[in-house]
């Protein structure tokens, strides 16, 4: 038996937009967060077929044909070691799109994940975790991921490991602020109100409500990751030979030849550029999208 | 602390030990918050939100709780419900003492004592559909453990309070104020509670709305047996809603008696101030009657008055209100009041 009748009728509200049309809106609105979210797509499918589409096996060495400039048979040329460049370049982007993924989805999840928590329970959790972090935040990005590759020795998950880690803090800061707000939301004393468990109310009441500040994170972290990638594998602490990775094909034979075979290091130098460009582009109108008070950090 | 001496109970000055159909009884509470400190120096400030509070709610009863913003019925109904510890003080609730029992302790008591809270718009998880938001407590408790079983328990409490079952499948951002403060009642319905804090519950809704909430809140009680703490500072509703009516002042109560006892004899000088600033809906006797506006604002409670803390702005305060806290103390049988002159 209904109590009181149902006087407020049921809105006729449209529903949330749909995936298709907020991607519209965001193309038309941000063409430039546009372009770099192409050239992303680009690198994905790249990368994904690569077996398919690349020219010659990345890792294969010519003798015959070392240093060759681009050509018809080579349109970027080859390395050293006779290897195609366009094929290196091509499955690259595995490795750049691997780590820089891994790294970012799992730096900015736990460094939310702590963010949220410290947020939650507030007091002593709070000032402990929070100074910590701070702790971690006073290494630069590239001196800490230097040092935790150097002890955690090369291999890709240890890469991805020591991208991850300096970005856990940056990534806790910002959600935690955000989750300092929802923190005070009633429906969060009402998760509490309800008995629910600490990890629940976490998990399922104020991650979702810390998403647009996650994204935005996430986003600019997948440029520096990328990044942070070229650079180590072009110190040596990163990704080995004979592994395609843009920053290893910058060093050593390609340092050498850089007057005669300059292919060697345009093209990967240019490849490291766009990426990271792009991602750069498509975080900040992504975070313009989402959350325009964020603008000015 | 040591035990109370006297305690302001449902049947009046009787201890609640003596009468089962005690719900709640709330003994001394006190909950002081620092201001300032961190890793190094400590607090700089005390707000006394709540200062030695006492009251019992009798089973099936309606208990408003009224004062300004700021005088701690919020922090009350807050500390009674454990979302914030009390510095001092007992909560009885079903004869159990909360404030020294454990999360996991406390967790099956929650089932039993429900908030709602003032604003729809943020007492909602923007992201779970209104469906999700009534079955989680179902499915966390183990209430009904069924998917299907609690689709139905969702439609049924949808229909309780006056919502569509479709209404379910839809995000509060879909939804108006007053839908969204019905989602809220049947959130606190879903446990099937004893005692439902209403936390202002239509403070922020509009009159036409505001009716309907009262009214389904009031159906409600009579179906269920609820047991209600009605916080709010419309006196009007309070009036309406309440059994009895217990007035706050800066952390502390000055005066608790029935309804119709608090509004036809307030003894609290407080209480009549705020009962003369309630207009009246007849332009001739509203022109025509005195006007007793209180001077001045109310102190901090970051350094309340000393004595009597409404003694600053009281309009009948003596030398003595000054320096003499006054007790809360039975003035006529089942009238309490604070105030030395009373």
């Amino acid at each position: 038996m209904a109590i009181s009748p149902p006087i407020d009728q049921v809105a006729a509200l449209p529903a949330q937009d749909s995936w298709f049309t907020a991607a519209r809106r965001f193309c038309l609105g941000r063409p430039l967060g546009a372009i770099g979210a192409a050239v992303i797509v680009v690198m994905f499918v790249v990368a994904v077929l690569a077996p398919l589409i690349s020219p010659y096996d990345p890792v294969v060495n010519d003798f015959a044909g070392m240093l060759a400039a681009p050509s018809r048979a080579h349109w970027l040329g080859t390395d050293a070691f006779g290897r195609d460049v366009l094929s290196r370049l091509i499955y690259g982007s595995r490795t750049a799109l691997l780590v820089g993924f891994g790294a970012s989805v799992l730096g900015a999840t736990l460094g939310a994940v702590l963010g949220v928590a410290s947020a939650y329970f507030g007091g002593r959790v709070d000032l402990y975790l929070q100074r910590l972090m701070d702790i971690f935040l006073s290494f630069p990005l590239i001196i800490l991921a230097l040092a935790l590759v150097a002890i955690l020795g090369n291999s890709i998950p240890n890469l991805i490991l020591a991208i991850m880690i300096p970005m856990i803090p940056r990534a806790a800061l910002v959600i935690r602020s955000s989750a300092l707000a929802i923190r005070e939301m009633p429906y969060v004393d009402a998760a509490r109100a309800a008995g629910f468990r600490h990890g629940r109310i976490i998990m399922r009441h104020m991650l979702p409500n810390v998403m647009a500040p996650y994204l935005i994170m996430l986003t600019a972290f997948l440029g520096q990751a990328v990044l942070l990638e070229s650079s180590l594998s072009f110190l040596g602490l990163g990704v080995q030979e004979p592994i395609p990775a843009w920053g290893l094909m910058l060093r050593g034979a390609a340092v050498e030849f850089a007057e005669t075979a300059p292919w060697m290091a345009i093209f990967p130098g240019l490849a490291i550029s766009l990426s990271v460009f792009a991602f750069n582009l498509f975080g900040d109108s992504l975070r313009d999208a989402l959350d325009p008070r964020l603008r000015t950090q | 602390m040591s035990p109370p001496a006297e305690v302001p109970t449902a049947a009046g000055g009787a201890r609640a030990a003596a009468g089962s159909d005690v719900l709640l009884e709330v003994r001394h509470l006190v909950k002081h918050f620092t201001v300032g400190g961190g890793l190094f120096g400590g607090p700089s400030g005390l707000v006394r939100a709540v200062d030695d509070v006492s009251f019992s709610i009798r089973r099936g009863e309606t208990l408003g709780l009224v004062g300004e913003s700021g005088c701690g019925k919020t922090t009350t109904g807050r500390c009674i419900l454990q979302l914030e510890r009390p510095t001092r003080g007992q909560v009885l609730f079903e004869g159990r003492e909360l404030t020294t029992l454990e999360p996991a302790e406390l967790r099956p008591v929650r089932r039993r004592m429900q908030v709602i809270f003032q604003d729809p718009y943020s007492s909602l998880n923007p992201r779970m559909t209104v469906g999700q938001i009534l079955a989680e407590p179902l499915a966390v408790h183990g209430i009904i453990p069924s998917a299907r079983g609690r689709r139905e328990r969702v439609r049924e409490l949808c229909h309780r309070v006056g919502l569509l079952p479709q209404h379910a499948d839809r995000y509060p951002h879909q939804l108006s104020g007053g839908q969204r403060q019905r989602v809220g009642i049947a959130r606190a319905l879903a446990v099937e509670p004893a005692l439902i804090v209403c936390d202002e519950p239509v403070s922020a809704l509009d009159v036409s709305i505001q009716a309907q909430i009262i009214n389904l809140l009031e159906d409600l009680q009579a179906e269920l047996g609820l047991t209600y703490l009605f916080i709010a500072h419309d006196l009007a509703v309070v009036r309406h809603i309440s059994d009895r009516v217990a007035v706050m002042y800066l952390g502390k109560i000055v005066e608790l008696t029935d309804r119709r006892e608090l509004y036809e004899n307030p003894l609290h000088p407080y209480t009549q101030a705020l009962l003369a600033a309630v207009p009246i809906p007849d332009p001739q006797v509203e022109a025509s009657r005195p006007r007793h506006v209180l001077g001045g604002e109310v102190p901090s409670p970051l350094n309340p008055p000393s004595g009597c803390v409404f003694h600053p702005r009281c309009p009948i305060a003596v030398d003595r209100c000054r320096g003499e806290v006054p007790p809360l103390r039975e003035v006529t049988p089942g009238h309490w009041a604070a105030c030395l002159l009373a």
